[in-house]
């Protein structure tokens, strides 16, 4: 992986490449911040970014506490609960992502997962029918939909990712469409089905940070810890991944069952995301981007506990702002597109992240 | 890019190859008039059926107008726009084009919800050619070889256009309205609400007349100045009949996602580049595929229909696919 620093996006940054050619690794320009963030002990910045992180969640479960409590404190335990879940998943797929495709760019949601999910859950929707899918107990519905989606992204990626090298921007362009090719057939679904069968699966197509699932919430957390477990147990062999297929056969690890494995651990925890709150494209992409700036090495022993504490400052802290500062509650996941895409395009021109 | 047919294969043999394929649309346009949930025959139109005429007039016969100019436009928009930026993948709806015009609808929206049909056409084409602009300026620093990178730029700044119009449809609770422009759908065609799409009739004769020198704008700017054509004006010209064709068309009908991407490609995959043949071949398939589909949107839950931007978008996505990993197996 090249060792280039990623510099927190603003559309001012955008620059031409040199030349038209490929620029190779950009000479350190030293800037005085990340100097000093990059020279903090990674243990540090965790102990920090932890400590926000749970003086946030504190604030968000205890701000305007009045009325009743009984009532109002379950439910943004629900909520902040399902951040966290969302942070977890969301910061460790992207991770294990990029450091299988060694690259920092690539994204499980660019490359169309949760649009996967998406269709999975509408196309079993539409086969099952609305009162069987209903009626059906979540844990169930949510354990078939997490095994059609692992088998169909691993025929999906193993497609894509298996051959010889290929064009990243092919990879970044074909992962675009065929999310919009499964967004797209999902919504032509929804269409076919009757009106009424619609409206009771209106809520499980439209979930969002105000919108959780309290049933799934269960079932994900112990999901998502199972996974946690896994992926911990291999951060050596991730340490490895990450400097590209080569080395790491040649170091002895067993590269395409690992990959796979990883793969699998991805669609997971996409699955996992996208059925509590729906899609969010960029989260990912943002969150990884911030933990690399942060993070002195390329441990995953250290960048693993950054990048979730990270996803859950961002949620819980952006909730926060939106909810009590401005007062909207819903638009998060726009704002996180927005800036995501604003960073997507950085690096995208920036060209110097292979 | 392939080679173009042998300057002896003659005009007329050509010209008839057009006049046939016109025909072939044709046929498929007075097929679209008879899809629907009223009764409109041949036998009750025959039988003089005084409520069967109405239909036909008032709904039946604009909607396949619309389609058919529609279809025309927007793929002729994206020939116009892949001559421009001299890349295969690139067309309104991939540069922020028609994200910008929606854009602009919606600020208009906000601000004069009363206003006619009229203004929020030109504020949205006003919008439509600052965001085309905003692309072609960044564009002109990228490095022109990287075909793939262009359009995934271009996708991009639209993503983040559209964010920031949801943004606001929701500040304003317009996101439902929104879909209306996000969705291309002919079924609110009627008559006396679509005339204003005749203007893209116009745009794509001008498109028609001016396409060989967007070849040559898109050459780059010494190459043509070379050749004793304004650049600059090319440029200008080209960049207003893709605004304006797009903004036209997202105002009446919606978006049509794809269109302009898949049929030039299509078009050039069957005849090669010949520039002046391709233009009327594009607008030929772009009018017979958004027929189609809207055919199909009207028929496969019938008698409910889904909005052909739906149709497109998994049609057109599925080709776009097929034109991207073409290259890769061959």
């Amino acid at each position: 992986m090249p060792e280039t620093p990623v510099t927190p996006a603003t559309a001012s940054h955008i620059r031409p490449m040199p030349d038209g050619g490929r620029p190779g690794p950009r000479p350190w320009s030293p800037s005085r911040w990340r100097d000093a963030v990059r020279s903090t002990p990674p243990g540090l910045v965790i102990a920090v970014v932890a400590i926000a992180a749970v003086v946030l969640v504190a604030v968000f479960l205890t701000i305007d506490l009045k009325g009743n409590i009984a009532y109002v404190l379950p439910r943004r335990v629900i909520k902040v609960s399902a951040m966290l879940l969302v942070a977890v998943a969301v910061g460790v797929s992207t991770l294990l992502f990029q450091t299988v495709t060694a690259n920092r760019i690539l994204t499980p949601s660019i490359m169309g997962f949760d649009s996967l999910y998406i269709l999975v859950q509408t196309g079993l929707a539409f086969v099952a029918g609305a009162a069987t899918l209903a009626t059906a107990p979540s844990t169930l519905k949510f354990g078939v939909e997490i095994l059609l989606m692992v088998g169909f992204s691993a025929i999906l990626y193993r497609w894509m990712f298996t051959g010889a090298t290929r064009s990243l921007h092919l990879l970044l362009l074909v992962g675009i469409v065929l999310g919009t090719l499964f967004r797209g057939f999902s919504s032509l679904l929804q269409r076919l089905m009757e009106p009424s069968e619609f409206i009771i699966l209106q809520d499980l197509f439209f979930a969002s940070f105000n919108n959780v699932d309290p049933g799934l919430l269960g079932v994900s957390a112990v999901l998502v810890a199972l996974v946690c477990v896994g992926v911990w147990r291999m951060r050596h062999t991730l340490d490895v991944l990450a400097l590209g297929r080569e080395v790491a056969i040649n170091v002895g690890v067993d590269h395409k069952p690992v990959v796979m494995r990883v793969l699998l651990a991805c669609s997971l925890l996409v699955a996992i995301s996208t059925a509590l709150v729906g899609p969010v494209t960029f989260f990912g992409l943002l969150v990884v981007s911030l933990g690399y700036q942060l993070c002195r090495g390329f441990r995953h022993a250290w960048l693993l506990p950054i990048v979730v504490l990270i996803g859950a400052i961002a949620l819980v802290g952006g909730q926060l702002l939106l909810e009590r500062v401005f007062g909207f509650a819903t638009a998060l996941s726009v704002i996180i597109e927005f800036t995501g895409g604003i960073l997507f395009l950085y690096l995208l021109l920036k060209g110097s992240l292979k | 890019m392939r080679p173009t047919a042998p300057a002896s294969r003659n005009r007329a043999g050509e010209t008839a190859r057009l006049v046939a394929a016109a025909a072939v649309v044709l046929v498929i346009a007075v097929g679209s008039i008879f899809v629907g949930v009223s009764d409109v025959s041949l036998p009750a139109l025959l039988a003089n059926d005084a409520g069967a005429w109405e239909i036909f007039w008032v709904s039946r016969v604009p909607r396949t107008v619309a389609v058919v100019l529609a279809g025309m436009a927007v793929a002729v928009a994206g020939l116009i726009m892949q001559l421009m930026a001299r890349n295969r993948f690139v067309e309104p709806s991939t540069v922020g084009t028609v994200e910008s015009a929606t854009l602009g609808i919606l600020v208009v929206t906000v601000l004069a919800p009363d206003s006619p049909i009229l203004t929020k056409m030109v504020v949205a084409s006003v919008f439509a050619v600052l965001g085309t602009a905003l692309f072609l300026a960044i564009l002109r620093r990228l490095p022109a070889r990287n075909t793939l990178l262009i359009p995934l730029v271009g996708i991009m700044l639209g993503g983040i256009i559209a964010a920031v119009t949801t943004f606001f449809a929701y500040r304003f609770d317009l996101l439902q309205t929104l879909s209306n422009w996000m969705i291309g759908d002919f079924s609110g065609v009627l008559r006396g609400r679509y005339e204003l799409l005749w203007i893209v009739a116009v745009l794509v004769l001008v498109g028609l007349f001016a396409a060989d020198r967007f070849t040559v704008a898109g050459m780059g700017q010494d190459f043509t100045t070379n050749l004793g054509l304004n650049y600059a004006r090319t440029m200008r010209l080209g960049l207003m009949i893709v605004s304006l064709i797009s903004a036209v068309v997202v105002t009446t009908v919606g978006a049509v996602p794809f269109l302009g991407l898949v049929v030039p490609n299509i078009v050039s995959l069957l005849f090669g580049d010949n520039l002046r043949r391709a233009v009327p071949w594009t607008a030929l398939f772009g009018a017979a595929f958004v027929l189609v589909c809207d055919i199909i949107g009207r028929t496969i839950r019938f008698p409910y229909e889904v909005p052909v931007g739906m149709v497109m978008s998994v049609l057109g996505a599925i080709l776009f696919l097929f034109l991207l990993l073409r290259k890769r197996n061959a």
